[in-house]
């Protein structure tokens, strides 16, 4: 049953972003890109990792999106207009983009054996063995993506006031 | 206990059928109440003259709902128009589902009294109360006008300001049970009765306080309901809704409260275990009595956070916005955190 719901999830992820590309509206691009977002958690929960995708909700589709969405509805931003590609963008992008997924497809495949197996819904990450691990080996990591996460909103407070 | 995968989907079901059919009258009867009871707090009778003590009166109020004309104004956006209230009224049902309501009796392998047991149940219902603010935000813009889209982005912001506080009051609980599963939060409050709840014996009673309070901003009610208040901003984001749509933000409302306070009673005050503890013997009552009365308690202490609802509503007057933004972020936030701190402190004291 686990394969079949990845799959499920899987495409519904992957239709969620074709869809934020070929919509002209940006209301309909950032609802899609929520989509996105929770498939990607129900992916997570099917790796066994139960925090990580109620997390992923929690911040992602539920805080995150919801500014992107706040953004698009204070700027009204209307449709986008039809405009006419350039030959040449076509001509070199198509080819250069299927080579680059050839090549990646090739890597992944010869290198198959060396990467291992993931096991769909084995077994569950408890939260307590997730913290554990968190706050002892990775402690470090942690905190500085916390002072990392502070600078960002220093510098966004910094660049966005008004000047007197 | 291995259970047949036809047999649970059946007994869960029904489950389902039964406890959205008893949260949609509940909801019903919520309005009634809130009539009344504000009524009451203003020195006059509520509705009284549908039926004995107006307790038919939501019968009216449903079939009045359904028979106004629906209507959809030119140049709005149809998708969202549509889709905003039924997002608002699902995320409000879907919350029950993780709620245990009576004790772990399993029926067959199946638990009667709790829809679904996960091991991250309390995070699912945050997360939840997140994906609502899509059917609050869209629904103004969505009408295209002016007011409706300050009225929905007030309210939005008012709701992440405060689901922040909400998250961080309840970490307190969930390091004294080690648990976010719903059914060890309530089992480790169940063992001495009235002073082994989280309010009492849990020392969580500053985080009971930030989390009522966020939960009145979260559910926009008064004190914070500044985003639907009839003076302001010409009843804010469901301006342009009518008859049935309405109804769902209505029904999306009082059904948010109720379960806020079934959350509320499952984290600090002991869910259904009884204040008694163990004064009474464990089987009084036999086996149905066993089943029923934890499912009493927990209706008992879901009844009075409705009526703290509707009581502080007859009484305190509105927050101003800036005030109320304020209040969120530079007074419960850090509140909460110093809480977190203290209780981590207080459980490491206990356990060395």
């Amino acid at each position: 049953m686990h394969p079949v719901l990845f799959f499920i999830f899987g495409g519904l992820c992957v239709a969620g972003a074709l869809n934020l590309l070929f919509q002209r509206h940006p209301i309909n691009s950032a609802l899609s890109l929520i989509v996105v977002m929770s498939s990607l958690a129900v992916l997570y929960l099917l790796l066994g990792a139960e925090f990580l995708a109620a997390a992923q909700v929690i911040v992602y589709s539920g805080a995150i999106m919801v500014l992107f969405t706040f953004v698009i509805m204070l700027l009204n931003a209307g449709r986008e207009e039809r405009t006419h590609g350039s030959k040449a963008a076509y001509a070199v992008g198509i080819p250069g983009a299927l080579a680059l997924l050839g090549a990646l497809v090739y890597i992944f495949l010869s290198n198959g054996n060396s990467l291992g197996m993931t096991i769909l819904g084995g077994y569950w990450v408890v939260p307590t063995s997730f913290s554990a691990v968190l706050f002892h080996e990775m402690l470090l990591p942690f905190e500085v993506t916390s002072v990392l996460l502070l600078v960002a909103i220093l510098g966004a407070v910094a660049l966005a006031r008004k000047e007197h | 206990m291995e259970v047949s995968f036809w047999f649970f989907v059946l007994i869960s079901l029904l489950k389902v059928i039964i406890v959205t059919g008893i949260l949609l009258t509940a909801v019903a009867y919520t309005v009634l109440l809130e009539r009344k009871v504000v009524g009451r707090i203003q020195n006059r009778w509520g509705p009284s003259r549908v039926g004995p003590f107006g307790l038919l009166q939501p019968l009216a109020d449903g079939i009045k709902l359904f028979l106004k004309e629906d209507l959809m104004p030119t140049n709005v956006y149809k998708p969202l128009f549509i889709a905003a209230p039924i997002i608002a009224l699902g995320c409000a049902l879907m919350s029950i589902s993780m709620i245990p309501f009576g004790a772990n009796i399993q029926y067959k392998g199946v638990d009667l009294f709790q829809i679904s047991d996960v091991n991250i149940g309390l995070l699912i219902i945050l997360g939840v109360t997140s994906i609502g603010v899509y059917g609050v935000a869209l629904s103004g813009w969505s009408s295209n006008n002016k007011y409706s889209l300050l009225g929905a982005l007030r309210a939005s912001a008012q709701v992440i300001s405060y689901e922040l506080a909400l998250g961080l009051s309840v970490v307190g609980v969930i390091l004294r049970s080690q648990s976010f599963r719903l059914r060890d939060i309530v089992n480790v409050q169940s063992t001495h009765g009235l002073l082994s709840w989280n309010f009492f014996g849990g020392w969580q009673f500053v985080a009971f306080f930030i989390y009522i309070m966020a939960a009145f901003a979260e559910t926009n009610r008064t004190p914070f309901d500044l985003p639907e208040a009839e003076s302001e901003l010409t009843a804010g984001y469901h301006t342009e809704y009518s008859s049935m749509k309405f109804a769902m933000f209505f029904m999306a409302e009082y059904a948010n409260m109720i379960t806020v306070g079934c959350v509320a009673t499952l984290l600090f005050f002991g869910g259904w275990s009884s204040p008694f503890g163990h004064l009474f013997p464990a089987n009084l009552g036999g086996v149905v009595g066993m089943a029923l009365l934890p499912v009493f308690w927990f209706v008992i202490k879901v009844f009075f956070f409705l009526f703290l609802y509707i009581w502080v509503r007859g009484t305190l007057p509105r927050f101003r916005y800036d005030q109320l933004m304020g209040f969120g972020w530079k007074f419960l936030m850090p509140l909460a955190i110093a809480n977190i701190i203290v209780t981590s402190f207080w459980l490491a004291y206990r356990a060395v």
